[in-house]
């Protein structure tokens, strides 16, 4: 298991340097430089920006200029704002990305395969029924007119929460935010889990266990829980990813100062070592992300388990 | 077949009908402006059936057209993630080990790109085309696919008829097909009419962040993130395609489920 | 044992969870909220560059003069000024109280560093050529001649003597601008570069920096050692960032706000109902216009085209219906507004709808383009619920009038700026122009053939030599006449379509006193105050 986990850690090193070139490519590839504004400087102040940046150097020596920093955990200084290094950016947005992301996912959890695991033991009935459609609504819905219209009724109609995230005080600025993030998520990790509970319900281990007369709860907890809950552990990267991405829609709505709002910023401004640097960053918990799943997929099913 | 599917199918049907013709039986354009009917009410009375738009332009002609454009979104998208998803994670999950160790190290490589990153390079670089809207769609969604699919495949090949076919000689190729696609079926059902949903969502995802077709063109996302500003003042403007988004994710998912339920009831013993 | 385990799991991610961010401070009584439409590149006065951080920068420093609410010159740091006969010599004169919000005195030497330091190369600040008529700047600017040439000069502690290489009557306005602002000596030398952040910046404006969280709020607070701390009114200021504009409007609607930045298109005629009193229009002094890439066929050498392309679009129709917040349709460059400056117009800008149109569909057949050979163009404009709905409506004007085949391209602002640079694949492209002073010199120069600005690439010796005959008369009538036969020489050569001239749009709730509508849409926070909301 250990070794396992040791050769698991070894491999993600290539994996990682593999996306910094790549995002480093692309980057350089887009059109349109960091300093386009609609002042336009003239040719000698932009070779002194250029200079300054050292944007004049050949490809190869900014990316292997760039990977040492890297290295040392300096992700450069940001283009778009001047006074600040990335990781000083990245630094102030996650907390509150995380916060977010963490409540919202585990909301959808929770929601998730409970709702879904209880509509699947109740398969066909009302209940069952009650469950996937508002699940379906749930996925039907995009993000960005769910939270205008959360924020028109109880903001701006009702006056119960914050339509906006700064300035104001307390836990009532999260719930919006966190209802609107989830909201999508619940809805797919319910149909995720029901789909594969009543498919584990249907195996043969399950049906023997049944015939040796232990009760349904037990059933579903002691042998059909760990299984069904397989693809939704499988889920799980993706739903971050999701998480994140939907938080562009969430944090610019809202106003949220954290990540997804600052990744797609950075992008339309072609802010190179933000976008870079959120890249890696993203990369690296994505990577590491994955590899935690794949371990619990391990321990949970050993059967499934590398040579 | 389920009387769902059938319903669902027929209604799916009829909503891709009605986008084909219905433009087609309007006297309005789709892209012609008037300045002396901005934001009508739906009415009957010259035919704007679903009101007009900011720019005067009649919404019933415009719905229809970001159906058909929706439709296409999402099917092809569906069916590029479909096809290479599917490949990739059988083979990787069936064939193990180092290949799949590999292939699975390109596939993590892939999701750690942030794929709104990708396609806005995209977008950007290739000067927005239609086409590649869901071909940056497909190309993303198979990694969901791709997962699934060797997860699925991975705990298959550990099952008993799978072992018994290995060890009475079958192909490796041929227990693929035979063997655990098959098998997979039910699971892939599940997930493309999880995809579809969710090209159709990405496709207004693009459409929010200012990405998506390119006007005078337009789709059912764009069309939705254009009424939110309307929300109140014309609320037809967000209601309609709205509810058809609606509509049409709902019937793919029903459309799916019914599906899955058909499989499953043939597959068991 | 196992569902201990997960016990354990859940309790670690809460704990991860609580150490989120911490809550800010509740806000002191007497704190004005206000919109900003994105973050701020930086707070350094020189190296700022967009207009939301100028707007953050006024309230913060202090240049030599400064703007009532209403949009006149006034004095700020220096309580007067004299220029010389020939123009060329301007001696200002410093307010002895003047104070830096660590309590130290601002002296003269620290505006003549601050204007160093705007043109030092090593700076590499966009704003660079905004005191490009001082003596000895442009060389400077271009790495020639070392910075302690720069012709100005602190004679003693409170005075200033400026040198200029040619008649500048728009100086003044210039010395407004945050680029012109004095630097503290001290804080740049210990802090470097990034000097401007919470916790280092020292200013000498009417507020000090507290804290900066990007993307999302910037706090300011009383500077007490402000000249004028007396006169001002409100203690503290919180800009949100709030980049959508319908985001903005909820926030207002939520009593979150009581300044807002826009106003968003969309909701226009709500609000106006709605909010009626509280919302504020006024012109603004910004040209939006189509431009065309001059240096490609279908426009480098087709006038007949350019011309009936122009004539083709509707402008009352465009900023009555499609834009509608009191725009004014523009049949000149330059917008009104500017001092001692009265624009020419477009030769039909005074015909019927019918009689423009006619001429058009002449000028379009006399340009080699007709119904079995209709011409085939892409306008590209910046991702934009507004720009794309002019877009639309252009597109619509010229297919039923002309018959033109237009493609519409949407793309980021950085893409659209740099192809607009390029002027490779560009055709039509939308683009405004934001004065930076009341002068007609700030939108007329910008279309010299030499200058980085000039996007359509319009390139007219005889335009050229109006402008630079203008720059060089002390004679304001006769400058004048010269500038406004440069604009005619333009007009006539249909460089870029005007479509419409600005208008600054917010809403300010009624506690707010001392707003003022100004064509510059500069609002000084010290000039404001909040009455008990009732």
């Amino acid at each position: 298991m250990l070794r396992y986990t040791l050769l698991r850690v070894v491999g993600a090193i290539p994996t990682l340097l593999l996306v910094i070139a790549l995002a480093f490519m692309m980057v350089h590839a887009a059109p349109g430089g960091p300093f386009d504004n609609e002042r336009v400087v003239s040719p000698e102040v932009e070779a002194n920006i250029a200079a300054r940046y050292h944007l004049d150097d050949p490809l190869p020596v900014q990316f292997l200029r760039y990977l040492g920093g890297v290295l040392q955990g300096d992700l450069g200084p940001s283009y778009r704002y001047v006074d600040y290094t990335v990781s000083e950016l990245i630094g102030s947005a996650l907390p509150y990305s995380m916060a977010l992301g963490i409540i919202a996912m585990l909301l959808a959890l929770l929601l998730g395969v409970g709702a879904g695991t209880a509509a699947a033991l109740r398969q066909g009935t009302g209940f069952d029924r009650i469950v996937m459609a508002f699940s379906m609504t749930g996925i039907s819905v995009p993000v960005f007119v769910v939270a205008p219209v959360l924020v028109l009724l109880f903001a701006v109609k009702l006056h119960w929460l914050p339509a906006g995230w700064s300035g104001a005080s307390g836990a009532g600025k999260y719930v919006l935010p966190v209802i609107t993030l989830a909201l999508p998520q619940v809805a797919y990790i319910a149909r995720l889990a029901r789909a594969s509970m009543i498919d584990v319900l249907g195996r043969d281990f399950i049906r023997t266990a049944r015939a040796q007369g232990l009760g349904t709860s037990a059933v579903v907890r002691v042998h059909a829980l760990k299984p069904a809950v397989l693809p939704v552990l499988s889920y799980m990267g993706p739903a971050i990813a999701a998480i994140l991405t939907g938080s562009v829609v969430v944090e610019e709505v809202f106003g949220i100062p954290g990540v997804g709002q600052l990744f797609v910023r950075g992008a339309l401004n072609r802010d190179y070592t933000l976008v870079l640097g959120v890249v890696v960053f993203y990369a690296s918990l994505i990577v590491a992300l994955n590899l935690i799943v794949d371990i619990l997929y391990a321990v949970i099913d050993p059967r499934v388990r590398y040579r | 077949m389920s009387r769902v599917v059938k319903v669902t199918g027929a209604a799916l049907l009829a909503i891709a009908m009605l986008a084909l013709i219905g433009p087609w039986l309007s006297p309005h354009e789709y892209l012609t402006t008037d300045f002396d009917r901005l934001l009508l009410a739906p009415r009957l009375a010259d035919l704007h059936l679903f009101g007009t738009d900011d720019l005067g332009r009649d919404l019933f002609v415009r719905t229809m057209m970001g159906v058909r454009i929706t439709l296409v979104v999402a099917v092809v998208a569906s069916l590029v993630s479909l096809v290479i998803g599917v490949t990739y994670g059988a083979i990787a999950g069936y064939v193990g080990g180092r290949v799949d160790a590999v292939m699975m190290r390109f596939v993590d490589t892939l999701y750690a790109l942030p794929f709104i990153f990708f396609v806005i390079l995209l977008m950007v670089a290739f000067e927005r085309n239609f086409l590649l809207i869901f071909v940056a769609i497909g190309a993303i969604n198979w990694l969901d696919m791709a997962r699934i699919v060797r997860g699925q495949t991975l705990s298959l090949r550990e099952r008993e008829f799978v072992k018994a076919a290995q060890l009475t000689g079958v192909s490796t190729p041929r227990i693929i097909l035979r063997h655990i696609a098959p098998n997979l079926a039910g699971i892939v059902v599940v997930y493309v009419t999880l995809t579809i949903p969710q090209a159709i969502l990405v496709e207004s995802f693009l459409s929010f962040l200012g990405l998506g077709v390119q006007e005078p063109q337009t789709s059912l996302g764009s069309l939705v993130n254009g009424g939110v500003a309307h929300m109140e003042s014309a609320s037809w403007t967000l209601l309609i395609p709205a509810l058809l988004l609606a509509a049409i994710l709902l019937c793919f998912n029903f459309l799916g489920d019914g599906l899955r339920d058909h499989l499953d009831a043939r597959q068991s013993p | 044992m196992k569902s201990q385990r997960s016990m354990a799991v859940i309790a670690l991610v809460f704990l991860l969870a609580a150490c989120g961010p911490a809550e800010p401070p509740a806000l002191p009584a007497n704190t004005l909220e206000r919109g900003l439409p994105s973050d701020p590149e930086t707070l350094d006065f020189h190296k700022a560059r967009s207009t939301q951080a100028a707007d953050v920068q006024r309230d913060l420093g202090e240049g030599l003069v400064g703007y009532s609410p209403t949009g006149e010159l006034e004095p700020a740091s220096a309580e007067r000024w004299e220029v010389s006969d020939d123009g060329l010599t301007w001696t200002f004169y410093l307010r002895d109280e003047l104070r830096w919000s660590n309590g130290e005195t601002v002296t003269a030497d620290h505006f003549v560093a601050g204007m160093r330091r705007l043109v030092n190369p090593a700076t590499g600040s966009f704003y660079a050529q905004m005191l490009g008529d001082i003596e000895n700047a442009a060389g400077i600017v271009s790495g020639d001649i070392p910075v302690s040439m720069l012709g100005v000069d602190a004679p003693d502690e409170r005075t200033l003597v400026m040198r200029l290489v040619q008649p500048t009557p728009y100086l003044l306005g210039l010395l407004t601008h945050p680029s012109t602002y004095p630097v503290h000596p001290g804080t740049l030398a210990e802090h470097g570069e990034s000097y401007a952040r919470p916790g280092r910046l020292v200013s000498n404006g009417a507020y000090r920096l507290e804290s900066w969280i990007p993307g999302s709020l910037i706090s300011l607070q009383r500077n007490e050692h402000y000249w004028n701390n007396a006169g001002t009114a409100i203690d503290a200021v919180n800009y949100h960032v709030i980049v959508q504009a319908t985001a903005e409007l909820s926030r207002y609607r939520a009593g979150e706000l009581h300044v807002t930045s826009n106003v968003p298109s969309e909701s226009f005629a709500q609000v106006r109902e709605e909010y009626g009193e509280q919302l504020h229009v006024a012109p603004y002094l910004g040209v939006y216009y189509y431009g065309f890439n001059l240096t490609k066929p279908p426009f480098n050498d087709n006038l007949a085209l350019r011309e009936a392309l122009s004539m083709a679009i509707d402008r009352e129709q465009l900023a009555e219906k499609a834009v509608g917040r009191g725009e004014q349709p523009a049949y000149s460059w330059v917008p009104p507004g500017v001092n001692n400056y009265e624009p020419p117009t477009l030769s039909f800008s005074a015909l019927s709808k019918e009689e423009r149109e006619r001429l058009a569909r002449v000028r379009y057949k006399e340009a080699g383009y007709g119904p079995d050979n209709p011409l085939q163009v892409e306008i590209r404009y910046n991702t934009s619920d507004h720009h794309r709905k002019i877009a639309v409506a252009v597109q619509s004007m010229w297919r039923e009038v002309l018959g033109v085949e237009t493609t519409l391209v949407n793309e980021e602002f950085q893409v659209l700026l740099n192809n607009m640079r390029e002027a490779q694949i560009t055709q039509v492209f939308r683009s405004s122009w934001i004065g930076d002073y009341k002068d007609a010199h700030t939108f007329l120069s910008i279309l010299q053939s030499d200058n980085p600005a000039n996007m359509p690439r319009y390139e007219s010796t005889e335009f050229d030599e109006l402008m630079a005959r203008a720059a060089a008369q002390v004679d304001p009538v006769h400058r004048r006449l010269f500038l406004e036969e440069a604009e005619r020489t333009m007009l006539q050569d249909h460089p870029a379509i005007p479509i419409y001239f600005w208008v600054s749009k917010h809403l300010v709730r009624p506690e707010v006193q001392g707003w003022g509508d100004n064509v510059l849409d500069y609002h000084y926070s010290q000039h404001l105050s909040l009455s008990a909301p009732e």
